[in-house]
């Protein structure tokens, strides 16, 4: 089947890209391989994705990495507990009372852990940083449009419940701005006190309109009883927290354990039962988002770079950390590397999001 | 198409019905337009086309509403969805997906229309909308009338025989809300479908009305007629009509079109009369504006604005939505810090004052007045404003009784009629006596009773050495109260000059008045029949 002019790539393609980079990341803390990550994240969410304000979460969520890595290197400078090693500089340290012992403030700060810290701060950065790229390519919104039907009801909660929150800070600016013309502090305790009454009743003024309007437009029409309703949505969505607990487990330990792996079968197939059962409602979709070719190979770049680093560690699990004793340049292993690099296929794969390809065109023209 | 049988209607624990014994019959394919008073019952008689009243909002309804064959009684809104469209008075509100297409197909994917039907009707909705351009756009980023229209497409799409709007272009710029009032027209004379509109700028949609349905003040007065009948005797009516009225024609025009046929005859009554003197105040400087440039993020809000405020003005700033009126009031009252150039009223800049000592300089009403009331009754908030201010016990009530009178004490805020919660706010905010006084689209929701007493206030204040600066969409306020006027675009000053040339030589903000004689330079109605009244003996002669 041809791809359509308009059509962009599926979401769920997107999350499992970014998914399976985030769990590369997640596996190494070799500031090398999370570099390369990073910048094959960065390279394909400047060239895929689209002009809604989500596409701007990348940005967002890679300023609170920083954050994370600052803070990470910060405490462990200031309170960390000592490793040993190479004594970098040394902060006047305060003694503590007995009662908190294992706690220390100050004192000789060692070369290892403040790198140690910041590539364990990178790494979290990274995996942030995985996840604004798969909100900016394809927006919870479009990820939410994909949940089956037996899921139906609970995906429009969370929808509503996503572009509420934007709502909710113009409501709290509204507010302040209404305090400060009555004269009144908006700064200190005494400003936020006496905001939460007018914020949680324009919120509710709001959610009272949007029911109206759903209703209007036959939200909640549909033939199937609501037991019934309830009772696939249920199964389905047990059935994705056992499949979500078992995927942690397996990946947590590393070696397939056997109970991870039961779980996830079992809730694979309550998932599986839940959707079909829920599969004959009386709704419909509207250009549902459909799985071609460009999909696969998205979610095989993926994969890549998830095998790379699998088959790196491995074989020589010391390639995925940062050498600290002695201290040295962090290894490049030739498997991860090009693992990571095959990531950034789809930056030619993907289809160009439509408002992007007319900006393209335009600067053409 | 829609028929209303001794419909009576209470809301739960309200003493009096909000209508009471309504009968009403729109046929199929009209445009009936619902006027009255606010809190004659406008948004009850709309939500009761779909049922919302009673099944969403509660409450009683005896009689009988039918839509399309189908009674309220028997359907709920959810199921009266393929016959009836409803768009709310805030559209904002009322999204549920996030781009355009998704919300158009919402309706339709709740009733199970089929794929390739649901394809085709969002394409011809978005050529009958002209959304064509902006179908995958987040609606977050779209302007005041595209998100107004994609409103009215998503509750169209789903092909209903009648549609229902309150208040469609309240929040609209002129320009905004033709575009959103010509593509119903659209909609009625290429579909045929039957549109019932709730509107207070009666000027903004009279001449696209078919019939005409008037709630009187008491709960039972409704009646139903042609534009005509009911303007020729109807107390609110858009100033062409009034205009009418005072020039002696019958039958009364409805469009500038039509009283421009006629406009010769009577700018010949006027040619000899001496028009108003323009207004022109040489007070004390209060406040100026220099070289103030702003942005919200990447987007510019303001550019190299600069603008002197002088005691005794009545200053009207107007522009596009967006165009940056908000973002100047909100500098000029010390909301926001200016990031390049100064902002100084009475030579100290506002923001970096104290929210206590800012208020004795500018005062501000917000878009929503009711947004700066939090108390539980009137009198609390009054107390509130004395406290805030640091005044005299009871200055805030005695500002208030100088406003309006009869408010009572123990009145809940929300419980207050539009233009009495206007009045309120601004009572609260010109307790301290601030030099500037700032109002922010301050005629949205009124009707035009409480928007004449506004004028009024308005010009009292101005009188009394305030200056007083108004962001707003609305031509007639303009005309009637402004002194000078500031056209903004894009964040820049495109036109600053005196009301009477700059209404009268602007196509897009002219009042209606100034359109009908143009060129001659009259700006309201009252203008021209206090010239009329002045020079009897010559209407007679002529008429």
């Amino acid at each position: 089947m041809l791809r359509t002019r308009l059509q962009p790539l599926h979401p769920i393609a997107w999350w499992c890209w970014a998914g399976a980079l985030a769990v590369s990341a997640s596996r190494t803390t070799n500031p090398l391989l999370l570099g390369l990550i990073f910048a094959v994240v960065a390279w394909v969410v400047t060239t895929r994705r689209g002009s809604s304000p989500w596409a701007l979460s990348f940005g967002a969520l890679v300023r609170l990495g920083l954050f994370v890595i600052a803070i990470r290197v910060v405490v462990q400078v200031l309170f960390g507990n000592r490793v040993p090693g190479s004594t970098w500089f040394t902060l006047p340290s305060a003694p503590l009372p007995s009662w908190a012992a294992g706690v220390t403030i100050g004192g000789p700060v060692t070369a290892q852990e403040a790198i140690g810290a910041f590539c364990q701060g990178l790494q979290i950065a990274v995996i942030l940083a995985c996840f604004g790229a798969a909100n900016s390519l394809a927006s919870s919104f479009r990820l939410l449009r994909c949940v089956p039907a037996g899921l139906y009801e609970v995906a429009v909660a969370v929808t509503v419940a996503i572009s509420f929150t934007p709502q909710v800070v113009l409501s709290i600016a509204r507010v302040r701005d209404a305090r400060r013309l009555r004269g009144r502090p908006t700064r200190g305790l005494r400003g936020w006190r006496g905001l939460a009454v007018p914020v949680l009743e324009s919120a509710l003024e709001r959610s009272v309109a949007l029911a109206a309007s759903m209703d209007a437009r036959g939200f909640g029409r549909r033939s199937t009883s609501p037991r019934r309703r309830q009772v696939t949505a249920a199964t389905t969505l047990v059935g994705l927290v056992g499949l979500g607990v078992g995927l942690f487990e397996v990946l947590d330990s590393g070696s397939a354990s056997g109970i991870g792996l039961a779980v996830v079968l079992v809730g694979g197939a309550l998932v599986i039962g839940g959707l079909v059962a829920a599969s004959h409602g009386s709704r419909s979709r509207y250009r549902p988002d459909r799985w071609l070719g460009a999909e696969w190979v998205v979610v095989a770049a993926g994969l890549a770079a998830v095998a790379g680093v699998v088959a790196a560690g491995s074989g020589d699990p010391n390639s995925l950390v940062q050498p600290l004793y002695p201290l040295a340049l962090p290894p490049g292993p030739l498997l991860a590397l090009g693992g990571i690099l095959a990531a950034a296929v789809p930056s030619a794969i993907a289809p160009v999001p439509a408002p992007l390809r007319a900006k393209l065109q335009e600067a053409v023209a | 198409m829609i028929t209303f049988d001794r419909v009576t209607v209470t809301y739960p624990g309200a003493s009096a019905p909000a209508l009471d014994n309504v009968n009403l019959a729109i046929e199929e394919g009209h445009l009936a337009l619902v006027i009255g008073s606010t809190g004659s019952g406008k948004s009850t008689l709309l939500r009761c086309v779909n049922g919302l009243v009673p099944h969403f909002s509660g409450g009683r309804l005896n009689g009988s509403v039918t839509v399309d064959g189908r009674s309220t009684e028997q359907y709920r809104p959810r199921d009266l969805a393929d016959a009836v469209g409803y768009v709310g008075q805030d559209p904002d509100a009322s999204f549920v997906a996030d781009t355009v297409e998704d919300e158009l197909a919402y309706a339709m994917e709740n009733l199970g229309v089929d794929p390739a039907t649901m394809r085709r009707r969002v394409e011809d909705v978005l050529d009958t909308l002209n959304l064509h351009s902006l179908r995958q756009r987040a609606i977050t980023t779209l302007s005041g009338g595209q998100r107004q229209r994609v409103a009215i497409g998503a509750a169209f799409t789903a092909a209903p025989r009648a549609l229902v709007l309150d208040e469609p272009t309240s929040s609209l710029d002129p320009v905004s809300a033709e575009e959103v009032l010509a593509s119903l027209a659209r909609l009625v004379h290429d579909q045929g479908t039957t549109i019932l509109v709730a509107e207070h700028r009666l000027e903004r949609i009279v001449q696209f009305a078919d019939i005409v349905v008037e709630l009187g003040a008491a709960p039972g007065a409704v009646r139903s007629g042609t534009p005509a009948a009911i303007f020729a005797t109807s107390e609110l009516a858009p100033p062409v009509v009034r205009l009418a009225r005072a020039a002696g024609w019958a039958p009364v025009p409805l469009s500038v079109r039509d009283a421009r046929r006629r406009a010769p005859e009577l700018r010949r009554r006027l040619e000899a009369s001496t028009r108003p003197p323009t207004r022109t105040a040489s007070g004390d400087l209060v406040a100026r504006v220099k070289g103030l440039t702003a942005a919200y993020g990447p987007i510019p809000a303001l550019a190299e604005v600069t603008v002197d405020f002088n005691e005794g003005e009545v200053i009207a700033v107007m522009g596009r939505n967006g165009a940056g009126k908000s973002t100047l009031l909100h500098h000029l009252v010390g909301l926001r810090r200016a990031q390049r150039g100064s902002v100084e009223v009475l030579g100290r800049s506002p923001a970096a004052l104290g929210a206590s000592e800012a208020i004795r300089l500018a005062g501000l009403v917000p878009q929503d007045p009711g947004s700066l009331l939090c108390a539980e009754t009137v009198s609390a908030e009054c107390r509130d404003g004395d406290r805030d201010g640091g005044l005299p016990e009871g200055t805030t009530r005695t500002v208030l009784d100088s406003i309006v009178s009869g408010i009572s004490d123990d009145t809940h805020p929300k419980d207050l009629s539009e233009g009495q919660r206007l009045a309120l706010a601004l009572a609260i905010v010109l307790a301290p006596q601030p030099p500037l006084l700032l109002l922010d689209e301050p005629t949205r929701g009124l009707d035009y009773g409480a928007k004449e007493r506004l004028s009024h206030q308005l010009r009292l204040l101005a009188a009394r050495g305030h200056c007083v600066v108004v962001a707003t969409h609305d031509v007639e306020l303009v005309a009637e109260v402004a002194d000078r006027v500031i056209v903004l675009a894009d964040g820049e000053v495109i036109t600053d000059g005196p009301a009477r040339s700059v209404v009268c030589h602007s196509a897009g903000i002219a009042s209606q008045v100034a359109r009908i004689l143009a060129p001659a330079e009259w700006l309201t109605v009252e203008e021209v029949a206090a010239a009329l009244l002045a020079r009897p003996q010559e209407n007679m002669t002529s008429s």
